[in-house]
């Protein structure tokens, strides 16, 4: 027989996040350097303050399509032979666009951090942007939005994102763009937004690893020289709503075994004041597995695999969104449930049980989220991106530990919008239409291919 | 680099490992059952991993979704997943909650079923239908692993069929089965525990014995079916699928040396130097030079019984047609054949590999997840300490031994996913790149 007595909590052990070195480079670079040597590696993480939202009106993908061909040539060496220097040297390398900034992230044994490093800086200070390689990766990501047209869930993200925000919101658009705006692009789009967004005052160099601040200050230093100097370009941000009336968006996938459900309106800004309260009360409604939406849906219904619910936290006022895929049958029960959880958690206290599982798991948590130098440098990003004081890291536990029940309360009341959900269903409209109730959900229009 | 492993046995077979780090108060927790899907009794695809989801339902002392909210409660996250040859269940949380996560498996290990209900099964058969709508029925390619196991394996041979499973045996499954499985297969010598992170070692084994000791030792279980199969297929194998996909992709696979062989390692190094990266023998030919896929992987499924198999998943690009994309990909896997592989190659497979190999060890729960694996696999936790030097001393020589015996048109299952019906918007789309 196993002891039935439950174990009890030992003395929690201090934690801290790893202590990180913040400074201005003289050419105006800004330097941030966490020391952690725990393993042989280094990451480092550059980070352009420009994003899709500084894509030109018309151009969308013009950010993503730049931080993909950085690494495309410079006048010493071609795409491939680019390649196969940083392969051999075993570096791990990603770039891309997000909302909000352009990274460029190397991974790679502490042995080979200075060689890469060189090689990156050379790279993306003189880059040749080569018109061949332009056009076969616009080619690529023309590939992946035909992908769309068969993948039940990119499908529905993007669609509700079309829902949610105004034509003129950057948001309502992909963030890598659309198939018309992509093939408008060219050489010339890449090499001007290149020149006017790449900037060193513009540019934060994150370092974390098996290294020490002095060492890494010297070894970015030296590779970062050429790097173009000066400010870059004011973002535009608009996140305005497409309408303030409910309404269903039904996206007809004819003998779909299941609905992709997106259900949500325009939530806030990264820096809103209810940052806090909001995270916690999303845990409870639907951020945990043993929150609510999850609960309700998977473990009392069986109407799904899982059901989670997510503010998506950019600059301007991202998605607040509800996602799970529900058998089609089921549709409109799970609807109706999503629904009701809604208006519960706005209606009245959570209990206490609910608010101290959400409390003390994101207080919990929170060390693990940071065991690789990967994770460290993403969360050093979010502070540069938003902003957040050096300490932000440091408060982060106490600030969930000072959520109070009634503050929960007053951010669902204050953030969740019964009357202005987007209820977007990919799914099989002959099956899910006539079963949904348009007074709770508002009017239903379907999109045929 | 090495990482500290410390190994025992508790009287009722339990093999434990444990790695201590204390650089961050965290300890990982991870349990392998030695039971997966090729364990299923004909007429219960699915079952190993619907028994995994019972796992979560509460035991004697721990109420039905419990488990799930003591550790989130505690700070810890935490999952579980089946594959063809185990069942893991592991949990990362802090270190002074060490004992409740070891409590709580020792519970689900010890006393599981008493909790288990008519219900709670109804509802996970339900579930795990909807996982199977979301993963594989409404997936582009969602089934692909499906369709690969019937392709290259014999009927009757125990990686053959469905890991998630038929919809019709997910419905046949019983309390009853539940029962039998897990007496047979849940049982603490067809286990292995493994902790790497922050904890104290002499508190830990007190704990463990204390927690695991009590559980009785099975009785055995039914042996396995001969899964031996000859190095190659001895025939090409091909089967198109006509399904709602966008794009034509290709999945070539090999029979290939066993995961924890010596081979191993030369057919891992091919599989990187084929598709890991954008440098990738493949990519740069298909994706970069020839421009007729839009993106190039290759791995292996790492199966320790039987064969492996190495896996080259190549997506044509909306112009190349299904049968074009099979003919060219023929033709490099033709060229590597003939020609073989370079110095350099091998060289830039092998640094790519030990990256990620280090990577991967900064987390506490891939640590215990790894010497669980080759707990159970080869009795042997030490192994996760050599695969960077079995790595680094893989030559050229033997990759090329490998491609010769392995690449040749004997040895070829294509799995072909051609769009059911042209996308209306292709055409645009062509035109939109400037492509048509």
């Amino acid at each position: 027989m196993v002891t039935s007595l439950r174990p009890k909590a030992g003395p929690t052990h201090d934690y801290r996040f790893p202590q990180f070195r913040d400074e201005v480079l003289p050419n105006g670079i800004r330097l941030i350097t966490a020391p952690v040597a725990k393993l042989p590696l280094v990451t480092v993480l550059v980070l352009i303050d420009a994003g899709s939202t500084n894509d030109p009106m018309g151009k969308e993908g013009t950010a993503a399509l730049t931080a993909a061909s950085m690494l495309e040539g410079t006048s010493n060496y071609d795409g491939a032979r680019l390649a196969e220097e940083f392969e051999q040297l075993g570096t791990s390398l990603e770039t891309g666009a997000d909302w909000d900034s352009t990274y460029l992230k190397i991974t790679v044994l502490s042995s080979k951090l200075r060689e890469a490093a060189k090689l990156l800086g050379d790279a993306i200070s003189r880059p040749i942007f080569p018109e061949r390689e332009i056009e076969r990766l616009k080619a690529e990501r023309l590939a992946e939005i035909l992908q769309l047209e068969t993948e039940p869930r990119g499908l529905a993200d993007e669609k509700f994102s079309e829902f949610l925000y105004a034509d003129n919101s950057r948001y309502s658009k992909p963030d890598e763009g659309s198939a018309e705006s992509v093939g408008s692009l060219t050489r010339a789009d890449v090499e001007e937004f290149y020149r006017s967004n790449y900037k060193s005052k513009a540019t934060t160099v994150i370092v974390v690893g098996d290294i020490s601040s002095e060492d890494a200050r010297r070894v970015i230093t030296d590779a970062f020289q050429k790097w173009p100097s000066g400010a870059g370009r004011e973002q535009r941000l608009v996140a305005a709503p497409r309408t303030d009336t409910k309404r269903v968006h039904i996206v007809n996938k004819p003998d779909a075994p299941q609905s992709e459900l997106r259900v949500g309106h325009v939530g806030l800004p990264r820096r809103h004041p209810d940052f806090f309260p909001t995270l916690v009360m999303n845990a409870v409604l639907g951020g945990l597995f043993g929150s609510r939406i999850n609960l309700n849906l998977r473990e009392v219904h069986a109407y799904t695999y899982g059901a989670s619910s997510f503010y998506d936290w950019r600059r301007g006022a991202g998605p607040f969104v509800i996602s799970t895929a529900v058998e089609s049958e089921v549709t409109a029960p799970a609807l109706r449930e999503i629904l009701l959880e809604i208006n519960r958690i706005r209606g009245e206290n959570i209990s206490e049980e609910e608010l101290s599982l959400a409390k003390d798991y994101l207080e919990g948590v929170f060390p693990i989220r940071y065991e690789t130098t990967a994770a460290i440098a993403s969360a050093l990003a979010t502070l540069a991106i938003y902003g957040l004081p050096a300490d932000y890291y440091d408060s982060y536990r106490a600030n969930v530990h000072n959520v109070s029940g009634d503050a929960v309360l007053e951010a669902a009341r204050q953030h969740l919008h019964p009357e202005r959900l987007q209820t977007v269903i990919v799914g099989d409209s002959g099956i899910v239409r006539d079963s949904l109730d348009a007074r709770d959900l508002g009017e239903v229009t379907v999109y045929n291919g | 680099m090495r990482i500290p492993v410390e190994t025992f046995h508790l009287d009722n077979g339990l093999f434990v490992t444990l790695s201590e780090d204390h650089t961050a108060p965290i300890v990982a927790v991870n349990l392998w059952y030695h039971v997966g899907s090729a364990n299923e009794r004909t007429g219960r695809t699915g079952f190993a991993h619907l028994f995994e989801h019972m796992l979560f339902q509460g035991s004697a002392h721990v109420g039905s979704n419990e488990h799930f909210e003591l550790i989130q409660r505690a700070g810890g996250t935490l999952n579980g997943s089946t594959w063809l040859e185990r069942t893991n269940y592991f949990e990362t949380v802090p270190s002074n909650e060490l004992a409740l996560a070891l409590w709580l498996e020792a519970d689900r290990m010890g006393e599981l079923l008493p909790a288990m209900t008519q219900e709670k099964l109804d509802t996970q058969r339900d579930v795990v239908k909807n996982e199977r709508r979301w993963a594989v029925d409404n997936q582009p390619y969602g089934t692909m692993l499906e369709k690969m196991q019937e392709l290259v394996f014999p009927s009757s041979h125990p990686f053959q069929h469905s890991l998630i499973g038929s919809m019709d045996d997910l419905s046949a499954a019983s309390l009853d089965d539940v029962a039998q499985f897990f007496a047979t297969y849940y049982t603490p010598d067809n286990a292995v525990l493994s902790i790497a992170g922050d904890f104290d070692g002499a508190e830990t084994r007190k704990l463990i014995v204390d927690y695991f000791g009590p559980i009785a030792r099975g009785r055995g279980k039914p042996p396995l079916p001969p899964m031996d199969l000859p190095p190659v297929f001895g025939e090409r194998r091909r089967e198109l699928v006509y399904d709602n996909v966008s794009l034509p992709r290709l999945f070539m696979a090999f029979r290939s040396p066993v995961f924890g062989s010596e081979e191993y390692y030369a057919a891992s190094v091919t599989s990187a130097l084929l598709g890991l990266r954008r440098g990738s023998r493949l990519h740069r030919s298909l994706v970069r030079e020839r421009q007729i896929a839009a993106d190039v992987s290759a791995f292996t499924f790492d199966l320790a019984k039987g064969t492996d198999l190495l896996v080259v998943d190549v997506t044509a690009r909306p112009e190349t047609s299904a049968l074009q994309l099979e003919e060219e990909v023929e033709r490099e896997i033709d060229r590597l054949h003939s020609d073989g592989a370079s110095e350099a190659e091998v060289r830039r497979a092998i640094a790519l590999i030990e990256t990620d190999l280090t990577a991967s060890l900064q987390s506490a729960g891939e640590r215990a997840d790894r010497l669980s694996m080759f707990a159970t696999f080869f009795k042997e936790p030490r192994l996760i300490n050599e695969q960077a030097t079995r790595y680094a001393s893989v030559t050229v020589e033997q990759v090329n031994r490998l491609i010769s015996e392995r690449f040749g048109d004997d040895n070829r299952a294509n799995l072909i996913y051609v769009p059911k019906e042209g996308v209306e918007s292709e055409g645009a789309l062509v035109a939109a790149a400037g492509m048509a």
